[in-house]
C-alpha cells in the first residue's frame, strides 16, 4: 500500500493507483477532461498536471502510479500556471458559442474555465474550423468544439468493441471521427455523449431542446429490457426530455443502451389517453365509469374457464398482483405472463441470471445458448466483454452466429451441440468442467421454442455436469428479455390447475371457447388470432393489440408511476414517477382497484404502501429492494425428445420491441440505418449554416 | 583535431566498399563472437565505462540504458534502432546506412546480446530509399554467413534483425512513438512511466537506440572502454558524427572528438562561414530542435554535450546549421516553428494548440505585424509549452522561439517599428 503526502496531507492508497485516485482519497479535487475512470488511461489532455517533488516538470497525475514516498502538491504556482495555460490552449480553438451549445450548463470545460480561464483572450489568429460529422440519428456532432479528449474513442474500442471511432489527421489537423463517414454501429453509442466533456458529441433527439437548469430530475429504473438498469428520468413539464444512465456498479456500471435512453420519444406518441368502449363495431371515448361498468359485466357474466389473461413484457408487480388476485378471485384459472410462450416458470432458480451481472467478472468460461446477448441486453454484453478484455474468458456460441463485440467460439447453431455438451462428448464440456467459474447463458431464442423445456432440462444437466453450481457460485444463467417477466414469475402470473398458457388462451380465443381475453400491455402476440373473443386492453400505447380491443384502459408507461420490476437477476428495483401519465389514463394498480370495486370483489388494499406489503406477503423477496437473494438450486427442465432444429433468433429488430419503441420516431430512424441499411438522408434537418 | 586512427567511421563518405568484405577490411565482425563471449555484464560495464553518451540527442548514458532491462524476465526483450533520422539540420545516420551498414549490424548484434534480445528492429524513415537497400543488403549479407541468425557468429546466440521502414513522420523518431507505428498504430507517443525498458514494443522489455550510438558500440568494445573515455572531454567522451550545414563552404558530414570548438569544426570542416568568421550572424548547434546561438557565444563554445547546455542550448543530434548575415533570422525560426506545427502529433494539449499559435505570431513578426507585447506573450506560450507535454516536441517547438527571443529581441522589436513607420501595411508576400 503506497503511503503518498499530498499537499501536506498523508493518505494511503491500494497498489496500482494512480497519482490523481490519490489526489481524490485526499480529497483534493484535480482538473481533467480525457481521464475517466472506466476508460483507459490517455493523459493527453494534460489538464491534471500536479507537481512533484524531486520531478523536474510537473507530472500529469491521472497517468503517474502513485509510489511510496511521493510528495505531491497540487497548488502551487507552477500547478496553477500549467493548469491556466493548458486551459488557455483548450479555448484558443474552441469556440465561444456556450448560448447555443447544448452542453451549456453541464460542460466540463465551462466549468474548469470557471476556475481556469483567463478573463480574455490572447488569441489574434483565426480560430480552426472543422466539419461535422454524421454519426448517425443518435449522436449529434458539432466538431469545432472537440477538444480531442479520445474518450468517445476509447470507449468505442474499449467498452463498446466497435473499432470505428479513431483520430486522423496529426496535430491541430487531427480529428475524431468514423474515417469514412457512416453511423456507429454500437447499441451503447449514446454513451459518448456522456463522455463527451464538451459539446462536440450531444444527444441528436435532444438538440436545442432545454437547458439542464430546467428540468425536473428522478431516479429511476429502465424497462426497454430485462437488465434494469439505473436511469435519471430529466423532465420539463409533462414531458420526458431525456434519460441519461446513473451509477450503479452491479448492473450498469454509469453506462446506458440506445434503446433506453433514446426510446423516450414513443412515451409521447400513440398513447392511450382515455377509455374506449367498442360500439357499433368501432372504438369510441368512454368514461371510466362506462368502460368500468362494461368490463365488470362481461367478467362476471362469464364463467372463469372461458376467461383467459396474458401479462405483457413491461408489467410491474404491483399491476401483476392486483391483476392476478383479481382474476384468482374470480376463479379464472387462464393466466400467463409469457407472451412468446417460453417454457419458464419453475423454481426461481431456473429462470434468473443466478451468477449475477457483476459475477460475470469472476467467470472464466462462458457457454451462450440460443442467445444473442448483443441485442438482447447490451449493457450485460459490455460485461461480458470486459470480462473478456481482463483475459483468459472463453466464450461458446450455440446460435445464430453474431459478431458479439468479443471473440468467441461459434459452436454451430442446432441443439445437436448442446445434447453432446450435456452428455460430455464435446470438447467444451471438457473446458467448462475444467473452469474454476464456469457459467452458460441460455436465451429465449431456446426457451421460447416449442421444445424449450427440454433444452431447459439439458441446459441443467450441462450446469450440473460441469458442476456450475458450487459454494458461492451459480453458473446457470437464463437471459430473460422482458422486464417484467421475472417478476410476474415471481408473483406465479401462470396457468392454474386446468388453466391455459398464451398458446392456448389464443387457440381458445379462435376456437370460440373462451369469450373474454384481458390483455395487460400484452402487445407481442398476434392478437388477429384472436377470434371472437371478448378483448379488454390495459395499457399505455395504442400499438398492436389495443386496435383489437374491445374495452380499452388507459394505463401508465414506466417513466408515470411508482413501480416494482424485479430484472433477469432478480434483484427487485422500483421506478419512480417522473411525470403524470396523459390525459385520464392511470397507474395500472389503481385502475385494478377500482375496477374490482366496481364488480363488488373489492381487491384488499387502497395504497400504494399497502399493496407493497401485500406484494411481500406474496413472495418475500418483494420485500428486500436492490439485492438479489441467491435462489436454491432445483430440478427443472424435462428430458424430452429435442427438435434438431437451428435456433432462431429472440429479438429482430434491436430497436423495436416494444410498444414505446415502436412508436419512437428515433427508434424508427435507427431501424431504416441499421436493419434496412437505408441511409438517412437530414439534410431536411440541417439549418442555414450549412450552406 | 581527431587522428585518423581514432576515427570510428572509416567509411562515412563511401570512398571504399560497404558490403561486407570491405567492413571486414576494416575491421568490423572481427572478434564479434569473443566479446559476446565476455558476457553480458561485461559489455554494459564496458559500455558505462566508455562514458558514451546516447547519440540521438538526449546524451544518456548508454551502459546505464541497457543495465535498465531487466535481468530475469519471461518476456522476450527487443532492441530497436531509431534510424528515423528526420531532425532537420541532420544527416549523420543516413550516412552511416549508406556507407558503413555493417557497423550498425554488428552493433545490433551486440547491443541485443547485452540486453537479453533475440530480436531487433530497426525503424528506418521512410524516405531513406537507398539507405535501407543498402542496410538490407548488409543485413542479408550477415545472415548469409551466419553472422547473425541462427548461432549468430557461432556465439550461440540467436539472433534475428528486422528492417522496417517508417512511413515519414518526424514524431515516429520520438521512441515510444516509434514503438507505436512499428506496432502498427497511428505515431503518438506514450505516457512514460512505463518506460520502454518495463513495458515497450509490444509490451515487452524495450530499449531504443539511436543508429550512431549503436554503430559506435563494437568499436568502443573492441578497442577498449579507455580509449574511448580518453577521447573528448569528462562525461562528454568519445567522438561524434557532427554534420554541418547551412552557409559554410564547404558543407559535410565529419567525425570529430566531443568538445571542439565550435570555431574550429567550422574553419577546419567546413570550409569556414560563407564570408568569413565576421560574416556569421547565428548558428543552431545541435538540430532545429536547439535555440539558436548568436555570434558572440559562437566565438567560444565547445561542442559537446554540457558545454551548450551552459549556454542555454543543447548539443542534440550535432546537426549545425549556419546562418551568415543574409540571413533572415526571423523567418528562419518561423520556416521551423511551422514545421514543428505540422509534425505535432496532436495527443496532447499544448503542444497541439501552441504550436501552431507559435507559428502563427512567428509569422507575422517576421513582417513586423505585431505588438511589442507579443514578443513576451509569445515567451510566455512557449513556457506554457515547455514541460507539460507528453513528448519533447513541445519542448523541441518552444526552444528555437524562446532562443530568438533571447537573442534577436531587438531585431524583432525593429521590425514591429518598422512596420508601424509604414502605416501598418503589411509588406507584399512577405510571408503569406
Amino acid at each position: 500500500m503506497p503511503k503518498l503526502t499530498i499537499d501536506g496531507k498523508e493518505v494511503e492508497v491500494p497498489p496500482g493507483a494512480t497519482v490523481l485516485q490519490a489526489c481524490e482519497a485526499a480529497g483534493v479535487e484535480v482538473p481533467r477532461f480525457c481521464y475517466h475512470e472506466r476508460l483507459s488511461i490517455a493523459g493527453n489532455c494534460r489538464m491534471c498536471l500536479v507537481e512533484m517533488e524531486k520531478a523536474p516538470k510537473p507530472i500529469a497525475s491521472c497517468a503517474m502510479p502513485a509510489g511510496d514516498g511521493m510528495v505531491i502538491k497540487t497548488d502551487t504556482p507552477t500547478v496553477r500556471k500549467a493548469r491556466r495555460g493548458v486551459m488557455e490552449f483548450l479555448l484558443i480553438n474552441h469556440p465561444l458559442d456556450c448560448p447555443i451549445c447544448d452542453q451549456g450548463g453541464e460542460c466540463d470545460l465551462q466549468d474548469q474555465a470557471m476556475a481556469y480561464g483567463f478573463d480574455r483572450g490572447r488569441y489574434e489568429e483565426n480560430k480552426r474550423a472543422v466539419k461535422d460529422k454524421n454519426l448517425g440519428p443518435l449522436v449529434k456532432t458539432f466538431m469545432n468544439r472537440c477538444i480531442h479528449c479520445t474518450r468517445c474513442i476509447r470507449f468505442a474500442t474499449e467498452v463498446a468493441g466497435v473499432e470505428e471511432l479513431g483520430a486522423t489527421g496529426r496535430g491541430e489537423h487531427m480529428e475524431v471521427g468514423t474515417y469514412v463517414e457512416k453511423a456507429l454501429s454500437s447499441e451503447l453509442s449514446g454513451n459518448i455523449v456522456d463522455l463527451c466533456p464538451v459539446g462536440a458529441l450531444t444527444s441528436k433527439p435532444y438538440a436545442f431542446v432545454s437547458r439542464p437548469w430546467e428540468l425536473a430530475k428522478t431516479e429511476s429504473i429502465d424497462v426497454l429490457d430485462a437488465v434494469g438498469a439505473a436511469i435519471r428520468v430529466d423532465a420539463r413539464g409533462g414531458e420526458v426530455l431525456r434519460v441519461l444512465p446513473r451509477l450503479n456498479d452491479a448492473v450498469n456500471d454509469e453506462w446506458l443502451a440506445d434503446k433506453s435512453r433514446y426510446a423516450y420519444d414513443g412515451l409521447k406518441r400513440q398513447r392511450l389517453d382515455r377509455p374506449y368502449v367498442r360500439r357499433d363495431g368501432r372504438l369510441q371515448p368512454a368514461s371510466w365509469p362506462e368502460a368500468f361498468e362494461v368490463v365488470a359485466k362481461r367478467l362476471l357474466g362469464t364463467t372463469p374457464e372461458r376467461i383467459g389473461v396474458i401479462a405483457g413484457d413491461q408489467v410491474d408487480a404491483e399491476a401483476v398482483l392486483a391483476l392476478r388476485d383479481l382474476m384468482r378471485g374470480l376463479g379464472v384459472q387462464s393466466l400467463d405472463c409469457r407472451q412468446d410462450g417460453a417454457k419458464i416458470g419453475g423454481p426461481r432458480v431456473s429462470y434468473l441470471f443466478n451468477t449475477t451481472i457483476a459475477g460475470i467478472d469472476q467467470a472464466d468460461v462462458c457457454l451462450i445458448i440460443g442467445s444473442d446477448p448483443r441485442w438482447e441486453a447490451p449493457l450485460l454484453n459490455a460485461r461480458l466483454r470486459k470480462r473478456y478484455l481482463a483475459r483468459n474468458f472463453t466464450v461458446g456460441l450455440i446460435g445464430p452466429e453474431r459478431d458479439l463485440t468479443y471473440r468467441h467460439q461459434h459452436l454451430g447453431n442446432d441443439p445437436s451441440v448442446l445434447l453432446a455438451i450435456a452428455d460430455g462428448h464435446h470438447p467444451f464440456a471438457d473446458l467448462l468442467k475444467a473452469a474454476k467459474a464456469p457459467m452458460l447463458i441460455l436465451g429465449m431464442g431456446a426457451l421460447r421454442r416449442p421444445d424449450g423445456a427440454a433444452l431447459l432440462g439439458a441446459a441443467r444437466r450441462i450446469a450440473e455436469a460441469t458442476n456450475m453450481v458450487r459454494d458461492g457460485w451459480n453458473g446457470f444463467n437464463v437471459l430473460n428479455t422482458a422486464a417484467g417477466r421475472v417478476g410476474a414469475l415471481d408473483l406465479g402470473f401462470l396457468p392454474g390447475q386446468g388453466g391455459r398458457d398464451t398458446a392456448g388462451i389464443l387457440a381458445g380465443a379462435g376456437d370460440g371457447s373462451l369469450d373474454v381475453v384481458w390483455l395487460q400491455d400484452a402487445d407481442e402476440i398476434d392478437a388477429s388470432r384472436l377470434g371472437n373473443a371478448f378483448v379488454i386492453y390495459q395499457g399505455h400505447h395504442g400499438d398492436r393489440a389495443a386496435n383489437r380491443a374491445d374495452v380499452i384502459l388507459p394505463g401508465a408507461a414506466y417513466t408515470e408511476k411508482d413501480a416494482t420490476y424485479v430484472n433477469l437477476e432478480g434483484r427487485v428495483q422500483r421506478t419512480k414517477q417522473a411525470v403524470f401519465p396523459p390525459g385520464e389514463a392511470r397507474e395500472d394498480w389503481k385502475i385494478l382497484r377500482a375496477l374490482s370495486q366496481v364488480m363488488g370483489r373489492p381487491l384488499p388494499f387502497d395504497s400504494l404502501a399497502q399493496l407493497r406489503t401485500a406484494l411481500a406477503a406474496a413472495n418475500p423477496v418483494f420485500g428486500a429492494v436492490g439485492v438479489v437473494q441467491p435462489a436454491p438450486w432445483a430440478s427443472f427442465g424435462t428430458l424430452d425428445p429435442v427438435d434438431l432444429m437451428p435456433f432462431g433468433r429472440a429479438i429482430e429488430n434491436y430497436y423495436q420491441t416494444c410498444a414505446i419503441s415502436r412508436a419512437s420516431v428515433t427508434m424508427a430512424k435507427c431501424t431504416d440505418l441499421h436493419i434496412h441499411g437505408r441511409e438517412i438522408d437530414d439534410t431536411m434537418e440541417r439549418t442555414g449554416s450549412y450552406g | 583535431m581527431l587522428k585518423d586512427s581514432d576515427r570510428i567511421f572509416t567509411n562515412l563518405y563511401g570512398y571504399h566498399d560497404w558490403r561486407l568484405a570491405g567492413a571486414q577490411a576494416r575491421g568490423d565482425w572481427d572478434g564479434t563472437a569473443a566479446i559476446l563471449a565476455k558476457g553480458r555484464e561485461w559489455i554494459i560495464d564496458e559500455m558505462k565505462a566508455s562514458g558514451l553518451r546516447g547519440r540521438g540527442g538526449a546524451g544518456f548514458s548508454t551502459g546505464m540504458k541497457w543495465s535498465f532491462m531487466p535481468k530475469q524476465s519471461d518476456r522476450p526483450h527487443y532492441l530497436v534502432v531509431n534510424a528515423d533520422e528526420g531532425e532537420p539540420g541532420t544527416c549523420k545516420d543516413r550516412d552511416i546506412m549508406r556507407h558503413d551498414p555493417h557497423k550498425l549490424v554488428e552493433g545490433c548484434l551486440i547491443a541485443s546480446f547485452a540486453i537479453g534480445a533475440r530480436a531487433c528492429y530497426i525503424y528506418i524513415r521512410g524516405e531513406f530509399y537507398n539507405e535501407a537497400s543498402n542496410l538490407q543488403g548488409a543485413i542479408d549479407e550477415a545472415y548469409a554467413v551466419g553472422l547473425i541468425g541462427k548461432n549468430a557468429c557461432g556465439s550461440g546466440w540467436d539472433f534475428d534483425l528486422y528492417l522496417h521502414r517508417g512511413a515519414g513522420a518526424y514524431i515516429c523518431g520520438e521512441e515510444t512513438a516509434l514503438i507505436e507505428s512499428l506496432e502498427g498504430r497511428k505515431g503518438q507517443p506514450r505516457l512514460k512511466p512505463p518506460f520502454p525498458a518495463q513495458a515497450g514494443l509490444y509490451g515487452c522489455p524495450t530499449t531504443v537506440n539511436n543508429v550512431e550510438t549503436i554503430a559506435v558500440a563494437p568499436t568502443i568494445l573492441r578497442r577498449g572502454a579507455g580509449w574511448f573515455a580518453g577521447l573528448g572531454r569528462d562525461k562528454n567522451t568519445g567522438t561524434k558524427i557532427f554534420c554541418i550545414s547551412g552557409h559554410v563552404n564547404n558543407p559535410c558530414n565529419v567525425e570529430e572528438e566531443m568538445g571542439i570548438p565550435l570555431k574550429d569544426l567550422i574553419e577546419k570542416h567546413a570550409g569556414g562561414v560563407r564570408g568569413g568568421w565576421d560574416n556569421l550572424l547565428a548558428v543552431i548547434p545541435g538540430g532545429s530542435s536547439v535555440p539558436v546561438l548568436p555570434r558572440e557565444i559562437c566565438d567560444t563554445v565547445l561542442m559537446d554535450f554540457d558545454s551548450l547546455r551552459a549556454v542555454r542550448s543543447g548539443l542534440g543530434t550535432a546537426g549545425i546549421i549556419v546562418m551568415d548575415k543574409s540571413t533572415d533570422i526571423v523567418k528562419a525560426i518561423a520556416r521551423l516553428s511551422k514545421f514543428y506545427k505540422h509534425e505535432s502529433c496532436g495527443q496532447c494539449t499544448p503542444c497541439r494548440e501552441g504550436t501552431g499559435w507559435m507559428w502563427r505570431v512567428m509569422e507575422r513578426l517576421v513582417v513586423g505585424k505585431a505588438e511589442i507585447e507579443e514578443i513576451d506573450m509569445l515567451e510566455d506560450v512557449t513556457r506554457q509549452v515547455e514541460g507539460h507535454t507528453i513528448c519533447a516536441l513541445g519542448d523541441a517547438a518552444a526552444w528555437p522561439v524562446q532562443g530568438l527571443i533571447r537573442h534577436f529581441r531587438p531585431e524583432l522589436e525593429r521590425r514591429i517599428h518598422a512596420y508601424k513607420g509604414r502605416g501598418g501595411t503589411s509588406l507584399p508576400m512577405a510571408a503569406e
